[in-house]
């Protein structure tokens, strides 16, 4: 094991990747010779040249669509896209082209594009830079959707991302970027569609993912201390759910609060929300909850910021009101 | 230019040589005679959907496709159907994706608009306006780095133009130097939008020109010339000169597609275009040149007439998909 931070161990990962398959080249804005924006991609031009580190122009529709074509080309492309706001700018891209094409030539294409970028709040950044958007994401057949929370999955799902032969989304949140983690860079792959309990308890469940989940395992330490055990369910792939890991988490403890920093209305939460109605209800000591973002774009001042996101008091309260209903 | 004046000139140029000759005019007399048949069906609510026609514009698909060899790629619009049989992909196969068939060429998946067969590096059929083009430069892209020595014809219309991705394209190829020719069918109308209607510039030749990529236009009625200025400009990507823009000045002859009452074009306007028939020109220079008798025409009619009946009978021999496999084709398999 090797601590390193959350970027490191993504770099860590594109290095592996790039230095393993001849047919892996990064491209996207500012990867290069600025080292990446969020400086991921920090000294890779000089190892790997700017045949594969690509920097690009700020098209993002265009250089998307590129990473599709290569890919359909026989490449492994994976496409830098600064922020989940900018990617907006690609959606044709990915819901017209990425997710359709396969179906829609009657199966006689693949398309290997593992897409990064990084989404989420809490870096005073305001409403053009801040949004949690992957929940949108999650919504489109025909693409996966990763979201590490750790930076041990930020290194192992990329490198899960390289495998698969279809479109690959990853949302590495930026407020993680430079917290640091344990990293087992012998691991490999991370599995996808795996979610995995990262604090066990009997009290309720808190299901959770991306960056929220440190603050979410922080609630739980918080509420251990006044005899509370909850247990903390890492979602890690919204597409594909993993619905057994969250069922059965329900099942033990017969209470659901679900964090999510997108927006409550029609969120992520309510997708979870809604698989545990359909086949965990009777499991139910409570109703189920949900922890997300103020309905507002996100603000830039500090306080009003931390106002508008889940953070950990919020979440342990939210816990706590739960238990308290049959109490 | 405007919308007919310069266009309407005679064929020139050389004899293509006989055999030749007969071949681009079979190709084109292909597609005329299977999209008068779709349509037909199209009444007959055998097809169904949306169907674009490109009657009319046959010798745009045609001449270009000439330049291509089988190791090059194809990105076309949902206006495909003469690039599809263009390209060789059979006429089964097309017709039976057009009735929804799982013997299309897109099992039933993609229909009139969505055209695919990657045996033969024809990469779609796009029904986003422009959304081809990013494609058509990642294709480009991954040739130059696997060294494939291919070259990427991307099809689009006047209205793609309009669009970012359009421009963003251009640059990219131009500024990575990569092998696309970007082939604007230039019909003069964005659905029902004319192109003084919706471009301030409406010379796209100047346009490509501003984003670094040389660009001409060509008399898209005239099979040879779109064959001679395909040839030249697929040469100079495949030489590794970087990308090239053809504008081919054409026109449909039909509506925008079946549901259009083409309300916003002048009767006039169309008839005049109707004289620049691109199967009649090209038959009446044949002639002139003692190259193609009234036996050969006839012939050429009966035996694309008979591939047209043929079509049209695979695709009602077709089987439907099973609706048990309505799943399949979002993901490729993998083992886990």
């Amino acid at each position: 094991m090797t601590k390193m931070t959350y970027r490191e161990a993504a770099r860590s990962a594109l290095r592996q990747a790039l230095r393993e398959d001849p047919r892996v080249f990064l491209m996207g804005e500012d990867v290069g010779r600025y080292g990446g924006a969020f400086a991921v991609s920090h000294g890779l031009l000089d190892e790997f040249g700017p045949e594969r580190i690509r920097d690009t122009p700020l098209s993002e529709n265009t250089f998307l669509g590129a990473g599709i074509g290569a890919a359909l080309g026989g490449l492994k492309p994976i496409v830098e896209v600064m922020t989940v706001n900018f990617s907006l700018l690609a959606l044709d891209q990915i819901v017209n082209n990425a997710a359709t094409l396969r179906h829609m030539s009657g199966g006689q294409v693949s398309v290997p594009l593992v897409v990064r970028m990084a989404t989420g709040g809490g870096r005073q950044l305001a409403a053009q830079h801040s949004h949690s958007l992957e929940g949108w994401y999650a919504h489109i057949p025909g693409i996966t959707v990763l979201t590490p929370g750790t930076a041990q999955d930020a290194r192992g799902m990329l490198l899960a991302a390289l495998r698969e032969p279809d479109p690959v989304f990853i949302f590495e949140h930026a407020y993680l970027y430079p917290i640091e983690g344990e990293v087992d860079e012998t691991a490999g792959a991370a599995e996808i569609g795996r979610a995995l309990v990262r604090r066990a308890g009997r009290d309720l469940s808190l299901i959770t993912y991306g960056g929220s989940l440190p603050k979410t395992l922080e609630a739980a330490d918080a509420l251990a201390t006044g005899g509370i055990e909850a247990e903390v369910v890492d979602l890690r792939t919204l597409r594909p759910l993993d619905s057994a890991a969250i069922l059965g988490s329900v099942a033990k403890t017969h209470r659901a609060l679900i964090v999510d920093e997108g927006w409550q209305t029609g969120s992520f939460a309510a997708e979870v929300s809604a698989r545990i109605m359909e086949r965990g209800f009777y499991d139910l000591d409570a109703p189920v909850q949900r922890v997300c973002s103020a309905e507002v774009p996100l603000p830039y001042a500090r306080h009003l910021e931390d106002a508008a996101l889940p953070q950990a008091a919020s979440i342990a309260a939210a816990a706590r009101a739960m238990l308290r209903r049959d109490g | 230019m405007s919308d007919d004046g310069d266009a309407l000139k005679p064929l020139s140029g050389p004899s293509p040589g006989r055999e030749h000759a007969l071949t681009l005019l079979r190709e084109m007399l292909q597609i005329r005679r299977f999209e008068e048949k779709a349509a037909e069906l199209y009444s007959a609510g055998k097809i169904r959907g949306f169907l674009h026609l490109y009657i009319g514009e046959e010798a745009v698909a045609v001449g270009a496709m000439q330049a291509l060899g089988p190791g090059d790629n194809v990105v076309a619009t949902y206006r495909e159907h003469g690039q599809a049989l263009a390209r060789g992909i059979p006429a089964g196969a097309v017709m039976a994706e057009m009735y929804g068939k799982a013997n299309g060429c897109s099992r039933g998946r993609g229909g009139s608009m969505h055209l695919f067969d990657v045996s033969r590096r024809f990469y779609g059929g796009h029904a986003i306006v422009g959304g081809g083009l990013p494609v058509a430069v990642g294709l480009a892209l991954a040739d130059v780095l696997r060294a494939r020595g291919g070259v990427t014809v991307c099809f689009f219309g006047d209205g793609a133009v309009a669009e970012g991705v359009f421009h963003e394209s251009l640059n990219l190829a131009a500024l990575w130097c990569l092998p696309v020719l970007f082939l604007c069918e230039n019909n003069l109308y964005a659905m029902g939008t004319g192109l003084a209607r919706h471009q301030a510039q409406t010379d796209i030749v100047r346009k490509a020109e501003a984003a670094g990529v040389p660009g001409q236009a060509v008399d898209g009625m005239d099979v040879l010339a779109m064959e001679t200025a395909a040839r030249a400009l697929v040469a100079a990507v495949r030489g590794g000169q970087g990308p090239r823009l053809l504008e081919a000045r054409t026109y449909r002859f039909r509506a925008h597609s079946m549901y259009d009452p083409d309300l916003y074009r002048a009767r006039e306007e169309i008839e005049r275009w109707k004289t620049r028939d691109p199967i009649s020109l090209f038959t009446a220079v044949l002639r002139e040149q003692g190259v193609l008798a009234d036996a050969d025409l006839a012939a050429l009619e009966a035996s694309v007439g008979a591939d047209v009946a043929a079509a049209v009978a695979e695709a009602e021999a077709g089987a439907w998909e099973p609706v048990e496999d309505l799943l399949k084709d979002v993901h490729t398999p993998v083992a886990r």
